[in-house]
C-alpha cells in the first residue's frame, strides 16, 4: 500500500500538525518508504495466531477504590502556558 | 591526586567510604570535567551545578555519620526523559520548552535515596526517537571516540546518545538511559561502555516521558560490567504506580560477577548473520563465542525463525503507541503554544513548531497504521508476528538455552550528518537490527564492549537472556569483560 499526498495532508490533520504542501509532498516520499519496508510483514503466515496485548503474562494490578492523591491544582497548572484560577485558558471552543 | 574522575563506581563507592577523598570532591572534579568538555560534546542539556554541590555535601554528612546509601555521594547524568522536579524535562523536544516537573520520576527517586548525585540532565533523540541523538533539539552528542587518525566527529548512537557518550568521556560516573528498540545498547556499543536493557516490568516507567509504552524500559549505560550491576539495582524496584511493574523482588546483581559459566548453554542465532554484514563484526562474534567457550560453556547453534520481520513489527508498533503517547503535547497543559485562529489551529501549529522530523514522521505513521480501515492490515497484522517473535524465543529457551549471543550493532560508530543514514530513514532504523527483537519480546538485553575495529573504535556483543534473569547476563558479560578488557577513548577534547 502507498499513500498520496491528500491521504498524507488527511492524515496530518488527524494528528494535529499542520504542514505546508512542500513539507505534505516530503513526507509522501518518507512514508511510503517506511510503508514499503514494513509490507514484508504479510509474507507471515499468522493463521491462529493471536496478536499480543501483553509482552509479560500478568495479572492487571488494581488498588482500592479510595482517594489516595489529589488537593494539588497549583501543581498541575504551573507548567502550563496560560492559566487563570487554576484553570487552563485556551482558545474560544463554543461561540 | 588521581583524576577523580576515572574512577569507577566501585572504587569511588570504597574511597568514600574510607574518606580518602569527600562527595563534594568527587562531584567538583565532576562539574569541572563537564565544565571544559561540554561545549565541545554536547552531552548535557542542562548542568545543576548547585543541586549538585548540595547533595554531595549531604552525602558527606550521611557517610560521616554512617548512614551511607549504596550509591553514596556517587555522581550521576540523568537522560532528559526522566521527570526531575524543578528541573529541566524536556525529552530533548521543543514542544517541552520551559518544563520543570512538580514530581520526581520512580527511578531517580530510587537513585536519590540510595545517596547518588545528580550532576545534570543529559541530551539524547527527541522522545528518543532515533538512532544517532541527531534529532534532538539541543543538537547532536559526539562521540569522544575518533578514527585513528582522523578528526571527523562520529556519533555516539542513539537515543541515549548523551548517557553514553558522559560515561565515555568521564563526565560523569555512571547514567540512566532508557530503551524502546536499542537506544541503551546501541550507544553502549559506540562507546565502549556498557549497557543493560532489563526485563520489561523490572524498572518503573512512572515519570518517565511515554515513546511506545509496550516497549519502553529504563537502565542503566556505565563504564564496566560491575558498575552497571550496581546502578540496576538501585534502580529497579516494584513500584505501585506503574501497572506493569512486575512483583519480584530486586537481586544483588552484584553478587553474581566471577561467578563461572561453566555448563552453561549459549546460543547462536543462525538469522543474526546478516548479508552484507562487516567482517569485522563476524569476527568479534566468533571472539565472544570462543571466549564463552573457553570458560567452559556449551555453544549451540538456535534458530530464531521470525527475527528478520522484528525491525518492520516494531516500527509499526512504535509509531502507533507513539503517535497516541504523543497526542498530550497539544499547547494546553504545558511546554510551547503557537497560537491559531481558533483551537484546532493553535494545536497543529504548536504541534507543528514544536515537533522535530523524525518525530513528526513516526506520528504520522502511527496515526495512518491506526487509522480506520488500516487497523488490521497494519497493526493487528504486527502484533500478531510480535507474539510469534516472542514464540521464537520462548521455543529455545524451553530447550535449555540460558543465554544467546550476538553481535549488539551491525556497525561502528559513523559520521555525524552521515548522507547515506540522513537520506533514508529506513537505513537509520537498520542501526536496530540486532536489539530490537528484545524489546518486542520483552527480554532483558546487555551490550559489553569486546574489541576495536580496524580503524580504533569499539565494537559491542549483545547477551540476550530469559525474562528476570539479569543476574546471568552480568555473570556472562563479566567473562567477556574480563577476556576483552576495557575501552577508553584517547582524549582530544
Amino acid at each position: 500500500m502507498s499513500v498520496d499526498i491528500s491521504t498524507v495532508k488527511r492524515v496530518a490533520r488527524l494528528a494535529r500538525i499542520a504542514v505546508s504542501d512542500d513539507d505534505a509532498e516530503r513526507m509522501t516520499g518518507e512514508l511510503n518508504t517506511i510503508l514499503g519496508f514494513v509490507e514484508q510483514l504479510n509474507e507471515v503466515d499468522v493463521t491462529g495466531v493471536e496478536p499480543m496485548t501483553s509482552v509479560t503474562p500478568m495479572a492487571m494490578k488494581k488498588r482500592e477504590d479510595l482517594v489516595t492523591d489529589g488537593d494539588k491544582a497549583d501543581d498541575i497548572v504551573a507548567n502550563a502556558p496560560a492559566t487563570e484560577e487554576n484553570f487552563f485558558l485556551v482558545p474560544k471552543v463554543v461561540e | 591526586m588521581t583524576d577523580l574522575t576515572k574512577l569507577t563506581i566501585a572504587e569511588a563507592r570504597s574511597k568514600l567510604k574510607s574518606r580518602e577523598f569527600s562527595a563534594l570532591e568527587l562531584t567538583e572534579a565532576y562539574l569541572g570535567a563537564i565544565d571544559a568538555a561540554n561545549g565541545v560534546i554536547n552531552a548535557y542539556v542542562t548542568v545543576t551545578h548547585d543541586k549538585a554541590r548540595d547533595m554531595a555535601k549531604a552525602s558527606d554528612a550521611r557517610l560521616a555519620s554512617g548512614q551511607a546509601g549504596a550509591l553514596e555521594g556517587i555522581p550521576l547524568g540523568i537522560k532528559d526523559l526522566f521527570a526531575t522536579e524543578g528541573v529541566h524535562t524536556q525529552a530533548c523536544s521543543h514542544v517541552l520548552d520551559g518544563f520543570k516537573p512538580r514530581y520526581e520520576s520512580t527511578v531517580t527517586s530510587n537513585l536519590w535515596a540510595d545517596g547518588a548525585v545528580m550532576l545534570g540532565k543529559l541530551n539524547m533523540d527527541e522522545f528518543a526517537m532515533g538512532s544517532s541523538n541527531e534529532t534532538s533539539y539541543y543538537g547532536p552528542v559526539v562521540n569522544p571516540w575518533r578514527a585513528n587518525g582522523s578528526n571527523a566527529k562520529l556519533v555516539p548512537g542513539g537515543s541515549s546518545g548523551g548517557s553514553a557518550a558522559a560515561v565515555s568521556a568521564f563526565l560523569c560516573a555512571g547514567a540512566t538511559a532508557t530503551d524502546t528498540g536499542g537506544s541503551i545498547r546501541q550507544p553502549a556499543a559506540f562507546t565502549g561502555t556498557v549497557g543493560i536493557k532489563p526485563t520489561y516490568g523490572r524498572v518503573s516507567r512512572w515519570g518517565v516521558a511515554a515513546f511506545a509504552s509496550s516497549l519502553d524500559q529504563a537502565g542503566p549505560i556505565a563504564r564496566d560490567v560491575r558498575d552497571a550491576a550496581i546502578m540496576l539495582r538501585s534502580m529497579a524496584s516494584v513500584d505501585a504506580k506503574d501497572t506493569t511493574s512486575v512483583d519480584i523482588p530486586v537481586p544483588d546483581y552484584e553478587a553474581v560477577l566471577g561467578k563461572s559459566v561453566k555448563g552453561m548453554k549459549i546460543g547462536i542465532p543462525k538469522e543474526y548473520r546478516l548479508d552484507g554484514m562487516p567482517a569485522e563484526i563476524e569476527a568479534l562474534w566468533q571472539k565472544g563465542i570462543a571466549w564463552l567457550r573457553d570458560a567452559g560453556a556449551e555453544i549451540v547453534e538456535i534458530s530464531l525463525p521470525h527475527t528478520k520481520y522484528a525491525l518492520p513489527a516494531y516500527y509499526i508498533v512504535a509509531p502507533a503507541e507513539a503517535s497516541s503517547n504523543l497526542a498530550r503535547y497539544d499547547g494546553v497543559r504545558y511546554g510551547l503554544r503557537v497560537p491559531g485562529k481558533d483551537i484546532v489551529e493553535m494545536y497543529e501549529n504548536t504541534r507543528a513548531a514544536g515537533f522535530g522530523r523524525e518525530v513528526k514522521r513516526r506520528i504520522m505513521i502511527g496515526t495512518y497504521v491506526l487509522s480506520a480501515g488500516y487497523y488490521d492490515a497494519y497493526y493487528l497484522q504486527a502484533q500478531k508476528v510480535r507474539t510469534l517473535i516472542k514464540r521464537d524465543f520462548e521455543t529455545v529457551f524451553a530447550d535449555g538455552v540460558d543465554l544467546i549471543l550476538t553481535p549488539a550493532t551491525p556497525s561502528a560508530a559513523f559520521g555525524i550528518a552521515d548522507q547515506d543514514m540522513n537520506s533514508d530513514p529506513v537505513k537509520m532504523y537498520l542501526n536496530d537490527i540486532f536489539t530490537v527483537t528484545v524489546n518486542m519480546a520483552g527480554l532483558p538485553g546487555l551490550s559489553v564492549p569486546a574489541g576495536l575495529d580496524s580503524r580504533g573504535l569499539p565494537l559491542g556483543l549483545q547477551l540476550i537472556g530469559r525474562p528476570f534473569e539479569e543476574e546471568t547476563l552480568f555473570q556472562a558479560a563479566h567473562v567477556i569483560e574480563q577476556a576483552a578488557g576495557r575501552f577508553e577513548p584517547q582524549k582530544w577534547w
